[in-house]
């Protein structure tokens, strides 16, 4: 399987959906216009994009508190997702979400999850759903480095092993689980534990785009073919803080501002492409300026929708009651 | 129609829904057993014999033995439901919610909600409850109360055979998530119960005995024992009707308010630890609407507030008794006008 021209363009074009999205609810955040608490995925984006663009419908993810990214590489409407993070009656779930909670189950995203650790045990059942129906399904958690400590994981990584089930365990590893470094409160290698369970493990480097692709295609096919999960640790950084309003005083001078000189997965890409002349600098160039046009005006939307009412407090509770 | 145990009717009414439905599944520690061992296949059928004949019937594929790993497979049947399964996962003893509630409370039971109405998550978890066994503080709690504090759960506690294998049936068949409790003392008491698959309605109350003089208004096994009292005491020229409520989410408060407007005096009776049980809410409830038709206050019997002991010197005196509740029946009705 091969990246062709069209899937490339899809590909930057996810990413710079995510970047934008991103930078768009960091600064709509800081202006007071978006409630509660929101964490930012800028930075991570070749991490969903590099696997969901292996996926379709009928696959399943399951996402974290860090989530928007994977909810639009795996195709949920960015407009109703930026509607849901302002609690607008139009967003995605309503308004009864928010950012921790966007979930779209006809496109197989099973919710980004307020709980760290909540979504594997989850992504072992949407495992198991696919292959008592045989689908042909896959089901992937994206976790991170935090997550990776939690016993739900690891009791996953179990219970998907000797299940033999179509899973995979993406460990998005930013270095810090909130200000803990992920360096200090992991013990062993996230690649090792997947060892110890049975299960391939790989690393890869999170800001290339094409590292994860390949990674993914390889676990995905063993999950399609019927041999089991996998585990890929993936190795990037976040730009913005754990929360937006986190002043990120426990990272070293410059370290943010190094990685996106050196390490942006986008002018990675961008690069890439360019030079060995998969795409045009101006094709490139038209998706950042429809991406840009778009993103505002998903936030125009968000911002001139209408809030729920106290009518609909009490409904989507049960489906009967 | 034959004599069947609660352990039989549960098991006919997972069974009939297998048979009917391919996407229902069961899982569990032991719900088969001997997974992996060289001796007898469906060594255990569940570790009170529950799932007895379901694996050999249905294959492995649809009656999953699961590590003991509580948080990872009752995750795993919230995902599952969540995406077109419909499991009946096996949490052997409620006790055991220490170490996956957040998969029943923070997931499957907030998925609907919190995902804007889209999510349907039939999901079913079985699960063990009660003192009586000699089982000590960590296999014997009536944790339903926890449950029934949770939006989007609905909670069954069937209260003998007939209502086990029907409201059984109902939770396989419900779209939403039930956690329905099987009290570990009644596997092995019998009754008629139809041979035909049938459910019974979430949220409406049995009324098993009709009187004029005191409501009881009792939960799961203590609905037999409120019956027994109320047999008694018809000797002593006491009417008494009794009400089990069936489920306690949805709670089928009309009836409630009713048979108690009807006879002016409430006792409450319920194995839960007494704070924050069902016996506080049913007090609340009657107070809030119905106090002016009150008698006398409102009486509940529960146990005490005290981990539930090992001993049978103590765990006997631990659950609420036909003598304890006789008391409290006799004081109310001696109270008033």
């Amino acid at each position: 399987m091969q990246l062709n021209r069209d899937d490339l363009k899809e590909a930057y074009r996810r990413m710079c959906l995510i970047r934008d999205f991103e930078d768009k609810v960091h600064d709509e955040f800081a202006a007071g216009n978006i409630p509660g608490f929101v964490h930012l995925y800028a930075g991570e984006e070749a991490s969903a994009v590099g696997v969901c663009m292996h996926l379709e419908d009928r696959d399943a993810i399951a996402s974290t508190h860090r989530g928007h990214g994977h909810c639009i590489a795996k195709g949920c409407d960015a407009e109703g997702m930026m509607s849901e993070i302002y609690g607008k009656k139009d967003g995605l779930c309503g308004g009864k979400g928010g950012s921790m909670h966007i979930a779209d189950l006809s496109k197989g995203m099973l919710g980004a999850n307020g709980i760290v650790g909540g979504g594997p045990p989850l992504i072992c059942g949407a495992a198991l759903t696919a292959k008592t129906l045989k689908t042909g399904g896959v089901a992937i958690a994206f976790l991170g480095d935090g997550a990776s400590n939690q016993g739900t994981t690891l009791e996953s990584y179990n219970l998907a092993k000797i299940w033999n089930l179509p899973a995979i365990f993406v460990v998005e590893d930013n270095r810090y689980a909130e200000s803990t470094a992920s360096a200090w409160s992991v013990a062993g290698t996230q690649t090792k534990r997947a060892e110890g369970f049975g299960m391939p493990g790989t690393e890869v480097d999170g800001h290339d785009f094409f590292a994860v692709w390949e990674v993914a295609r390889e676990a995905i096919e063993r999950a399609r073919n019927g041999e089991g999960p996998s585990l890929i640790h993936v190795k990037l950084n976040r730009y913005y803080g754990h929360f937006e309003g986190d002043a990120i005083t426990y990272k070293g001078d410059g370290e943010v501002d190094k990685v996106k000189a050196e390490q942006d997965c986008l002018k990675l890409f961008k690069q890439r492409v360019v030079e060995t002349s998969l795409l045009e600098p101006d094709e490139l160039n038209e998706i950042e300026t429809s991406v840009k046009s778009y993103i505002d005006q998903c936030a125009a939307t968000a911002t001139n929708g209408s809030s729920p009412t106290e009518a609909d407090l009490m409904t989507d509770v049960y489906l009967s009651y | 129609m034959s004599v069947k145990s609660y352990r039989q009717a549960l098991n006919e009414a997972i069974r009939q829904e297998m048979e009917r439905d391919e996407r229902v599944i069961v899982m569990g520690e032991d719900i088969a057993g001997g997974m992996g061992a060289p001796g007898e296949d469906d060594a255990w059928g569940g570790v009170l014999g529950v799932t007895k004949g379901l694996m050999p019937q249905f294959g492995r594929e649809r009656v999953l033995d699961t590590p003991i790993s509580e948080s990872a497979f009752i995750g795993c049947a919230a995902g599952a439901a969540a995406t077109g399964l419909r499991p009946v996962a096996e949490l052997m003893f409620v006790d055991f919610m220490g170490v996956c509630f957040d998969q029943i409370f923070n997931q499957a039971a907030k998925f609907r909600y919190m995902f804007g109405g889209k999510a349907v998550t039939p999901l079913v978890i079985r699960t063990m409850y009660g003192a009586g066994f000699r089982a000590a503080s960590q296999h014997s709690q009536c944790l339903y109360p926890l449950f029934t504090h949770i939006p989007g759960l609905k909670v069954a506690l069937p209260s003998n055979a007939y209502e086990a294998k029907g409201l059984m049936t109902q939770a396989i068949r419900d779209d939403d998530p039930v956690v329905i409790f099987e009290h570990k003392a009644m596997y092995d008491e019998e009754m008629e119960v139809p041979d035909e698959a049938y459910g019974i309605p979430f949220g409406e109350a049995n009324v098993t005995r009709e009187g004029d003089d005191v409501t009881m208004v009792a939960f799961g096994r203590m609905v037999n024992l409120a019956n027994e009292v109320a047999d008694s005491l018809k000797g002593s020229g006491i009417s008494c009707t009794v009400v089990d409520p069936r489920t306690t989410s949805p709670l089928d408060e009309e009836t409630i308010l009713e048979t108690v407007s009807e006879t002016g005096r409430l006792v409450v009776i319920d194995e839960a630890h007494p704070r924050c049980n069902m016996a506080t809410d049913v007090s609340a409830l009657v107070s809030q609407e119905i106090f002016s038709d009150l008698k006398a206050p409102v009486k509940m019997v529960t146990a005490p507030h005290c981990p539930v002991p090992f001993s049978p010197a103590l765990e006997d005196v631990y659950i609420p008794s036909t003598a304890k509740i006789e008391a409290a029946v006799r004081e109310v009705v001696g109270k008033g006008h």
